[in-house]
């Protein structure tokens, strides 16, 4: 039962880091892709628009 | 119209909802004959008679329909359905009433316990009534009034379903009826925030997942290729709620004729279960959903874009990501393991950098129309709720550190956190929302007093300062007392001496709350007048008229 344990907690301590940091790098670099910039700052005015 | 007119039937989906309706009341009726809890057949009863009033509502209903489906649009124009935003709209403005009420009322026993009227009205049974009519009645209802609203707007789409989103808000104050009635007769299974029983929270599954069906629905339908970030936040906000809520009720009924059940989880798996649950409650009920109000009606009322749409993605995925992590810090210096009660902290501290991301990204979307706070009091009850957001998730993080939390936990300083939180934050951006809503949704020009929502900031601004200061105040003083120690090694206070230090602040919060309740009053006074007195909007006015884009 404790090597069950010992091995969540290793993957919750260290896998887990490297996983979430690799999901923000992701997410940085589609936040800040060049190419997405026009349709951000369209995205940005979407409350503004009427219909 | 001039359609060959087709001859009215019952659509299947209504169809559907009478017999599931009528099936379900009589499973109440027969729990209700066969329990010997009065309490449990009371709502067994009310089962019965709400599923009637759904039954008769819809052959009502069917009475005044076309024989067609409302179109999806009109004149290549969305045609929105705002009914349920509209219910949804009223009930929060109710049940903000009944909440801040029984808060006030609480507040005052805390002062003078002779107001404890047993066994309806003790302390222990209103305050999760409170805690429940302000958080999951009033915030759940302005989520439920604005989440229809916002992605139906900014995905140029009408609501997905056709009694669906009507079953979800009207299951959903049902569900709070079930609840709210359920602890003054003394039902709760003591998870806090969690204390409806077992089949409060069946019921209370199929709303949300229907919820989260209409919404995604709806986003499927959508004529903008872009999925608006305010629709990414609620859709976190109900996809996270829904597993928060199975992981934490996770019981099984001790029989099918009794409120009572027990938590499958055991020792401190539960209390990591129930801190999860709290905490993301707040992370995800009362941050991400009125973020997601933020994001767009402060954009809306301030007629500026959002500041940067990058940090709001970043602001996402980073909140989300962290907050999940964060409960562990309910639960230093007890049994859970300490790595664990370190990983809460440290998630804690780190939403620091989200957090304040998000309220400067709000903040910062007034550049350009800073001027507005002067003449907009809606605009300011908005903005300065983004200000008590930073406030208060500057102060969270701070209290998540263990040394802080050895001193603040189990004091007064948490609840007068929680409220910087709750009233500044979560009411503020909610009464800012409400504000802008209610003239859009009658179709009036303007609020029927701007002067009116002046008193209301500032009232109510007045009560939230003189709520949490002496929650400060009170709060380090007790956690001090408690702590001080004589030159011999024994206790320098009894615990009751503690609590007799505290009146005079519990005095000051009862009329923060005073305040903040009159405040509130202002606000019904206002919405009222404006939707039966206000001026509709002029046609000329309607951007609905503008030529197409």
């Amino acid at each position: 039962m404790s090597s069950t344990y010992e091995m969540l907690a290793q993957f919750a301590q260290s896998g887990g880091t490297v996983y979430c940091f690799l999901f923000f790098l992701a997410v940085l670099v589609y936040a800040l892709w060049p190419a997405n910039s026009a349709r951000f700052n369209e995205a940005a005015r979407m409350p503004l628009r009427e219909d | 119209m001039q359609t060959v007119s087709q001859p009215k039937t019952l659509w299947s989906g209504e169809i559907g909802m009478i017999a599931v309706l009528a099936i379900l009341a009589l499973l109440c009726l027969f729990i209700a004959a066969k329990t010997i809890e009065p309490a449990y057949a009371f709502h067994m009863g009310l089962g019965v008679i709400c599923a009637a009033i759904a039954i008769f509502a819809i052959f009502q209903r069917f009475n005044k329909r076309d024989a067609a489906f409302p179109p999806l649009e009109i004149n290549g124009l969305p045609n929105y359905n705002f009914g349920p935003v509209k219910f949804a709209t009223i009930m929060a403005l109710f049940w903000g009433l009944a909440g801040m009420a029984v808060g006030v009322y609480i507040a005052s026993e805390l002062a003078f316990p002779d107001l404890n009227l047993a066994p309806w009205f003790n302390f222990g049974r209103l305050r999760p009534l409170h805690t429940s009519a302000v958080i999951f009645a009033f915030g759940g209802n302005v989520l439920l009034a604005t989440s229809f609203y916002v992605v139906q707007r900014t995905c140029r789409a009408r609501l997905a379903g056709d009694l669906a989103p009507w079953f979800v808000v009207l299951g959903y104050n049902f569900f709070i009826l079930i609840a709210g009635t359920g602890y003054l007769l003394g039902i709760t299974q003591s998870k806090e925030y969690a204390e409806p029983e077992w089949y409060a929270d069946l019921w209370l599954t199929i709303v949300w997942v229907t919820y989260l069906l209409v919404f995604l629905a709806t986003i499927f339908r959508r004529k903008e290729p872009h999925i608006f970030v305010a629709n990414w936040f609620y859709l976190a906000f109900i996809l996270t709620i829904a597993m928060l809520h199975l992981g934490n009720n996770s019981t099984v009924p001790i029989s099918l004729f009794s409120s009572k059940s027990v938590i499958v989880w055991s020792g401190v798996q539960d209390a990591m279960f129930q801190w999860w649950y709290g905490h993301n409650a707040v992370g995800f009920f009362l941050t991400a959903g009125f973020l997601a109000i933020m994001y767009y009606f402060v954009p809306k009322r301030a007629e500026r874009p959002i500041y940067s749409y990058r940090l709001s993605i970043i602001h996402f995925w980073a909140l989300i990501f962290l907050y999940i992590w964060a409960g562990p810090h309910h639960l230093h210096y007890t049994a859970l393991p300490d790595w664990t009660q370190t990983l809460g902290m440290t998630f804690s501290i780190m939403l620091w950098m989200p957090s304040w991301g998000g309220m400067i990204n709000g903040l910062m979307t007034l550049s350009g129309a800073w001027d507005k706070l002067r003449t907009d009091p809606v605009l300011r009850m908005l903005v300065v709720s983004v200000a008590f957001y930073g406030m208060s998730t500057f102060e969270g993080p701070a209290m998540s550190i263990k040394t802080v939390n050895s001193l603040s936990h189990y004091t007064d300083w948490t609840v007068g956190h929680v409220h910087s939180g709750a009233l500044g934050w979560v009411a503020f951006v909610s009464f800012g929302a409400l504000y802008c809503l209610v003239p859009w949704l009658w179709n009036k020009r303007e609020l029927y007093s701007l002067k009116l929502v002046n008193w209301h900031f500032w009232i109510a601004t007045l009560g939230i300062v003189l709520y949490i200061t002496s929650m400060w105040v009170s709060g380090i003083l007790q956690g001090l007392m408690w702590r001080s120690y004589t030159p011999l090694g024994y206790l320098e206070y009894s615990f009751i001496e503690t609590v007799a230090a505290m009146h005079p602040f519990y005095v000051i919060r009862a009329l923060g709350g005073f305040l903040f309740l009159v405040a509130y009053c202002l606000m019904l006074y206002n919405v009222y007048m404006t939707i039966t007195a206000s001026e509709a909007a002029a046609p000329a006015a309607q951007p609905s008229l503008q030529p197409a884009e």
